[in-house]
């Protein structure tokens, strides 16, 4: 969406020899050529903001421009972090100095306001235009919907507006999200906003565990930072797997809802041999088969709930009623010791009573507290886990071992087993008083 | 002065704002109650509840950093042709809703008239998750904006159509850091030279422990140089990840010409068949050129259609890989393997082939 009048002016204003900001227009040779081609372009957009004159932020928005096609022609980046907080908080803005301030004055500061969005990224368009008016009025007229983590991202603020920018944006109920060694913004899908497949309230359960944890998102005091994320089923669709330190998992314990006559609808449209070959044999536990009526038998006991036949046929097959979560503790990226996924340490908890949700914020209070008392500098929880073992991990948290936290026990005979006996009455014990337990449960709810 | 304009103002610590103030209507009405959906056009979803009421939802890619008039434009087209409502994907993506099926026809021309691409649904390229590069990032080995607007032009009709085996879900990353997270095919940034050190400033801008600290192959150790308290490298040792750089910025990673692009496949984050897997590498040193990376173009371009032309259905990229293997996925997409796709990380044995399990 190249839009004719920026180009005009392009040609019209040469770049200034001193290499000093006059007022002129910066040449953006470079840039210009990102405004071609059918998808929506950043640079027209930042072009719009430069070109608005009688907007506060014009004058910074070409500096702006000149420093990001200086970064083109020079093949570096130009930015420096410092400190910049507002009153009352500890962090949430990420500090933005030019190192090229001499040549393009104008946005020598341009900070980030990381802002907590509503919950699964709803918005109005009457919220939508006062987050405009707020962010013309103190900022750069530049946003970000959304970052990596899930905040917005107002991005380009001066030292001094950054405070009249937030107070503004405080004042119409947001607040900061996380930035440094702290909680951070959580992120949940869409969920039970619009999607059949979710087995839990995702945007409650965010809610709950970052709301009540506040002050450890706004005065960062963490060994590092830890990240909440909140999927409504497997397909995981905010990543939380590989993304979050803790990943909330929607999942459901009995039987798969399957309706016949969709199913029978499905193979009549598909044929059998699509059907046995995109769905049945794509089962990764042989748990589906086929019927010679076209109906579907499905092996509950081994189905691990990867949703792969309920996103093909989403009609004819539902999760179950018996709905909760799965907990995976530990992913991230690359830094320290190399990608780490989550690992399993809550196969499944119950979340639809109030007491349910407690218990799931409670649970996240103790996580954290228990990787602020022991994660090293730098360390992530996952790379604590590593370094003292799943075993003190879970006694730590008085955690007991459960098969369904290993792809498979262990292979190293490395290992001093002397109280075995002594572990595996224990097991025996629990065993038996959760049989008694889920026994209760059963005859209560009947 | 009032005491008011001298006393900063306290925060309201209100933490993360509730949905429920800003949902459409249909979809709070029916919050938990949803029972099956189906996809009308690539682009187009419609959700039925278990009450029978019926949300469509059209959704659009953006530009992700967006200036206010993008931003005032889309809630426009929201005031006229959608119900005053709209969310964000996790990618992204724009999504307007409207209870009235007859809705959806003027609103989807609106949005392509307006350069908003109608798709990323179903089994389509869906917008790149990226990050913030040279436009705001303090350690960036390249744009973000940039490289992810010239991949979304070349994937464009990928995104408006429904035509891949599977989802692909395409990510990119400034630095090794890889913010930009998991994905079917990955364009990250990857330094090929040790840091250059600026050993005037060391001292001063920089903890020096905490940086030794922070090498995963404890290649750096505190030195004096030139009279001053600073930090050397063993190049021998160094991976050049680019850890040492956000601690201290005297170390520098970023080189004008040493800044790599590498491509990375395979990686998944749905639970759905197979378990998520980490995306690996394909091919390395790719050249960091702005303002068109025709190198990074030509590869990702290369790997997308012979994944297109060869997958089955439902078979994600890492997937298809799995099933024909990793000799004819080098083969098919004319790329090298090299010693350095073998990994020599912590666990690295447990992802070399321990069995006779060969194509030929």
């Amino acid at each position: 969406m190249p839009s004719p009048d920026s180009s005009s002016k392009k040609n019209g204003n040469p770049s200034p020899k001193n290499g000093k900001s006059d007022g002129k227009q910066h040449p953006t040779p470079m840039l210009d050529e990102l405004e071609g081609g059918p998808w929506p372009s950043f640079v027209t957009g930042l072009k719009r903001l430069r070109d608005s004159q009688d907007k506060q932020y014009a004058p910074m928005m070409n500096d702006l421009l000149g420093q990001l096609e200086h970064s083109y022609e020079k093949k570096l980046g130009f930015w420096k972090g410092g400190v910049v907080s507002v009153y009352g908080y500890g962090g949430g803005i990420i500090p933005r100095f030019s190192q090229v301030a001499e040549k393009f004055p104008e946005s020598k500061e341009f900070h980030t306001l990381r802002v907590m969005p509503p919950a699964g990224f709803h918005y109005d368009t009457d919220i939508m235009r006062k987050i405009c008016d707020i962010w013309e009025e103190f900022g750069s007229g530049l946003i970000a919907f959304h970052g990596q983590t899930g905040n917005i991202m107002f991005q380009g603020a001066t030292t001094e507006n950054t405070q009249k920018a937030f107070d503004a944006l405080n004042k119409i109920g947001f607040d900061l999200g996380g930035a440094g060694p702290c909680m951070r913004t959580g992120m949940s899908c869409v969920g039970a906003a619009r999607c059949e497949m979710s087995n839990y309230d995702e945007q409650r359960a965010l809610r709950s565990i970052i709301n009540e944890y506040l002050d450890e998102m706004h005065r960062p005091a963490m060994p590092y930072k830890f990240k909440f994320k909140f999927s409504g089923c497997p397909n995981d669709c905010v990543n939380s797997v590989q993304r979050a330190d803790f990943a909330v998992i929607g999942t459901w314990r009995d039987d798969i809802k399957v309706n016949q006559d969709e199913v029978k609808a499905y193979v009549e449209k598909v044929g059998r041999k699509y059907m046995i070959d995109s769905v049945i044999t794509n089962c990764p536990t042989r748990a589906l088969s086929l019927n010679d009526d076209n109906t579907l038998d499905v092996d509950n006991q081994s189905c691990v709930r990867c949703m792969h036949c309920l996103n093909v046929m989403p009609k004819a097959l539902s999760p179950g009623d018996d709905k909760g979560v799965t907990i995976l503790i530990g992913g991230k990226r690359a830094l320290k010791v190399g990608d780490l996924m989550g690992t399993v340490i809550v196969p499944f908890m119950k979340l639809e009573s109030d007491e349910d949700y407690e218990k799931l914020t409670e649970f996240a209070g103790e996580v954290m507290e228990f990787f602020s008392e022991n994660a090293l500098e730098h360390e992530r929880i996952g790379e604590t886990i590593d370094r003292i073992g799943l075993p003190a991990f879970l006694d730590a948290l008085e955690i007991d071992p459960d098969p369904n936290m290993v792809k498979h026990p262990r292979t190293s005979s490395y290992v001093r087993t002397d109280d075995f006996t002594e572990e595996a009455e224990k097991y025996f014990e629990k065993k038996k008083a959760k049989e008694a337990e889920e026994a209760k449960r059963v005859a209560a709810a009947e | 002065m009032s005491e008011a304009a001298t006393t900063p103002r306290l925060p309201d610590e209100t933490g993360v704002p509730d949905p429920f103030l800003y949902m459409h209507p249909t979809m709070k009405k029916n919050y938990g109650n949803w029972d099956w959906h189906e996809r009308l056009r690539p682009g187009v979803l419609h959700h039925t509840s278990k009450t029978g009421e019926s949300i469509y939802t059209v959704r659009a890619g953006t530009q992700r950093q967006m200036d206010v008039y993008t931003i005032r434009k889309l809630c426009d087209i929201a005031d006229e042709f959608a119900d005053g409502h709209f969310r964000f994907t996790t990618r992204s993506n724009i999504e307007f809703m409207v209870a009235d099926q007859s809705k959806i026809e003027p609103l989807v021309e609106k949005l392509t008239s307006e350069g908003f691409p109608v798709g990323g649904t179903g089994n389509s390229v869906s917008m790149i998750s990226h990050t913030q590069g040279w436009l705001h990032c303090d350690i960036p080995g390249t744009d973000a904006s940039g490289v992810v607007k010239k991949l979304m032009d070349m994937m464009y009709e990928e995104f408006i159509k429904e035509e891949m085996p599977n989802r692909v879900r395409i990510t990119t990353s400034c630095c090794q850091v890889n913010c930009g997270g998991q994905g079917d095919i990955a364009i990250n940034v990857q330094y090929t030279k040790p840091p250059k050190i600026d050993h005037d400033l060391v001292a001063n801008v920089c903890e020096r422990p905490a940086v030794v600290a922070r090498c995963p192959v404890a290649a750096i150790r505190p030195a004096i140089v030139n009279g001053k308290p600073s930090l050397e490298v063993d190049e021998k040792k160094c991976i050049c990840c680019g850890a040492c750089y956000p601690p201290c910025p005297p170390m520098q990673i970023n080189g004008d010409d040493s800044t790599k692009l590498a491509i990375w496949v395979g990686g998944k984050h749905s639970n759905a068949r197979t378990k998520p897997t980490f995306h690996k590498l394909v091919v390395a040193n790719l050249p960091n050129n702005p303002p068109h990376w025709p190198e990074v173009e030509a590869v990702v371009k290369k790997i997308l259609y012979t994944y297109k032309d060869n997958a089955r259905d439902w078979e994600r990229m890492g997937e298809w890989i799995d099933r024909i293997g990793w000799p004819k996925f080098f083969e098919l997409t004319d790329l090298a393997f090299t010693k350095h796709h073998l990994d020599d990380w912590t666990g690295a044995r447990h992802n070399m082939n321990s069995s006779t399990h060969i194509r030929f």
